[in-house]
């Protein structure tokens, strides 16, 4: 078998592994669901009178949910890390490690599988958002195509800064901590309130940071609102996050276990 | 020379500057069980991750070779032969029995329908059937060890590494997998064993090599090993302590156990040495009411060679 053949055939083993993991304790993966969940409901129907300036109801929606959808990548990306982590701590690794496979088969059926698992949660928040009164304005077919890559380059990005987490990560509970910051990340970035709203001193913070291009991207392609340069931006922020995940993933998976 | 299945020339493991392995080397020709014995902490599980390519070696460490592959060059080809169960079990707790040994026919690229009826095979050999469609977390001790060493046996390796296989195992289950140990062996394969338990070699193991802080001590069959030590004597005990008394008197070289009434003389347990103490016994008019004859087993062996700590309340220094 050529080494392509053998990575694919091993990569979609240990996809089915993951998938069969996620099926059968899907607890992990709703617990996660309901952050971005919670907080939608929270800032529109608690917050929302206040947050939205007098916007009315159905602006501030349109302008929360492609945060609250990005917030929902960077959520389940969390059960990545601690599934990683979880994963490297039992034996079964170490069987696998010591098998005729490809090396990086593991690693890539939890990416894929966290991918295809980050799709399926922004479809179930995006379910919600549209019940509870999303509508995409003025979206083209194309534009919808450009905001379902974006996602799940955003996801794809987001995963393996994860896996580089929960790999350095001894147990679940160091992982769920270490990847905290991917789900901080969304409250200070422009999901809630646009960044001229903030303080000064607090804006780059704000600016500089993966979710707020991302989440400006999004809302241009699904609202119409102006993307500017965000676009080039959100798509350079994915791509140097995933290269950056991916080397420090295989690094950290080809050194000695302990 | 039979050709090698695992040679190792100064197996060298450090962490830091603590050294785990300091140059051992191990020769085990193909179709035998050779075992690795040990105290905790000896560099056991150290010898056996890096033969199964788990870990490396250090820098400084000759060659490794496992089925007739370098596995500094060709890891993957030494991989392909082997099967290993570790001490810690490796299965996959959170998929089914039967799930587990089916992701294993996956990753040995067996078809569908060979993968399934090897899976059916081993789940039947390995009495797990029962069991199959369960969550192996929910699994005994002794049937995730079964699970694991089946799982093991999936890709048929020719070379079988078993680290601490029956630790933690009760005496039914040890049996039962020494049985399996012995099965496999039947069937050409290779196995290295790691173990604590001298009977486990003893069993078990062709030749036996006993490792002690990172070194190997002693090495040979368990005759052999039984050979090197000092530990075989002839007891003799007494109810009556006038006797006892005359009789310690009478064998100046013996070590006495006041306590129990006894005398031991060293002895190597032959018949023709048997028959001369037996002679001179009756010389001196030494009459004991018990002999038994006590040949060194492993586990003299053992205490001689990995230290005092753990010496059994055996007089047998005093004896030579």
């Amino acid at each position: 078998m050529s080494s392509f053949a053998l990575a694919v055939r091993d990569s979609s083993t240990m996809l089915r592994r993951n998938l069969l993991h996620a099926r059968r304790y899907p607890s992990l993966t709703l617990n996660l669901l309901l952050t971005p969940v919670m907080l939608l409901l929270l800032f529109v129907y608690i917050f929302g009178g206040a947050m939205s300036a007098g916007a009315g109801r159905d602006a501030y929606i349109a302008y929360l949910v492609p945060g609250i959808l990005l917030m929902t990548i960077g959520s389940t990306t969390i059960g990545t890390a601690v599934s990683v982590a979880t994963d490297m701590s039992e034996g079964i690794i170490a069987r696998f490690r010591t098998m005729a496979i490809h090396r990086g088969s593991i690693l890539i059926g939890h990416v894929i599988g966290s991918v295809l698992q980050s799709v399926l949660s922004v479809v179930l928040v995006g379910v919600v958002a549209v019940a509870i009164g999303f509508r995409s304005t003025d979206a083209t077919a194309l534009e919808w195509l450009a905001a379902f890559g974006l996602l799940v380059l955003f996801a794809t990005a987001l995963t393996w800064i994860a896996v580089g987490m929960g790999l350095v990560s001894p147990n679940a509970e160091a992982a769920s901590n270490n990847a905290m910051p991917l789900i901080l990340l969304p409250l200070i970035s422009s999901a809630f309130v646009p960044l001229h709203s903030m303080p000064g001193w607090f804006q780059p913070i704000a600016e500089y940071q993966p979710f707020t291009p991302a989440i400006e991207t999004l809302r241009g392609l699904l609202l119409g609102t102006g993307i500017g340069h965000n676009g080039w931006l959100a798509v350079a922020w994915c791509v140097g996050l995933a290269v950056l995940g991916y080397f420090w993933s295989a690094s950290k998976f080809d050194s000695d276990p302990k | 020379m039979a050709d090698l299945a695992i040679a190792a020339n100064g197996l060298r493991k450090s962490y830091g500057d603590k050294t785990v392995l300091d140059g051992v080397d191990i020769a085990v020709p193909e179709g035998t069980i050779f075992s690795l014995l040990g105290p905790n902490g000896a560099g056991k599980t150290t010898a056996v991750k890096i033969l199964s390519t788990l870990i490396s070696p250090d820098p400084a460490s000759g060659r490794i070779s496992v089925g007739g592959h370098d596995l500094a060059t060709a890891p993957q080809a030494a991989r392909a032969a082997i099967g290993v169960t570790g001490q810690f079990s490796a299965v996959d707790g959170l998929i089914t029995g039967e799930e587990n040994m089916l992701l294993m026919a996956d990753l040995h690229h067996l078809s569908r329908a060979e993968g399934r009826r090897v899976a059916a095979e081993l789940l039947e050999r390995f009495d797990l059937v029962e069991a199959a469609k369960k969550p192996a977390s929910t699994y005994s001790g002794g049937m995730k060890r079964r699970l694991d060493i089946a799982m093991t046996l999936v890709g048929s390796p020719r070379i079988i590494f078993l680290d601490e296989p029956t630790t933690g195992l009760d005496p039914r289950a040890r049996h039962n997998m020494w049985g399996i140990i012995r099965e496999l062996v039947t069937g050409g394969v290779t196995v290295f064993l790691t173990t604590q338990y001298l009977e486990e070699a003893d069993e078990l193991a062709d030749h036996i090599a006993v490792l002690n802080d990172g070194r190997i001590v002693a090495e040979g069959t368990a005759d052999e090993l039984k050979r090197i030590v000092p530990g075989g004597h002839i007891r003799l005990r007494f109810t009556d302590p006038a006797a006892y008394q005359s009789a310690a008197a009478a064998l100046r070289e013996a070590a006495r156990d006041d306590e129990a009434l006894a005398l031991q003389l060293p002895s190597d347990g032959s018949q023709r040495e048997l028959r001369s103490i037996l002679d001179w016994l009756d010389a001196a008019g030494v009459e004991a009411d018990e002999l038994t004859v006590h040949t060194p087993d492993l586990d003299d062996v053992f205490f001689a060679l990995t230290g005092d700590t753990d010496q059994p309340n055996e007089p047998k220094e005093a004896v030579r």
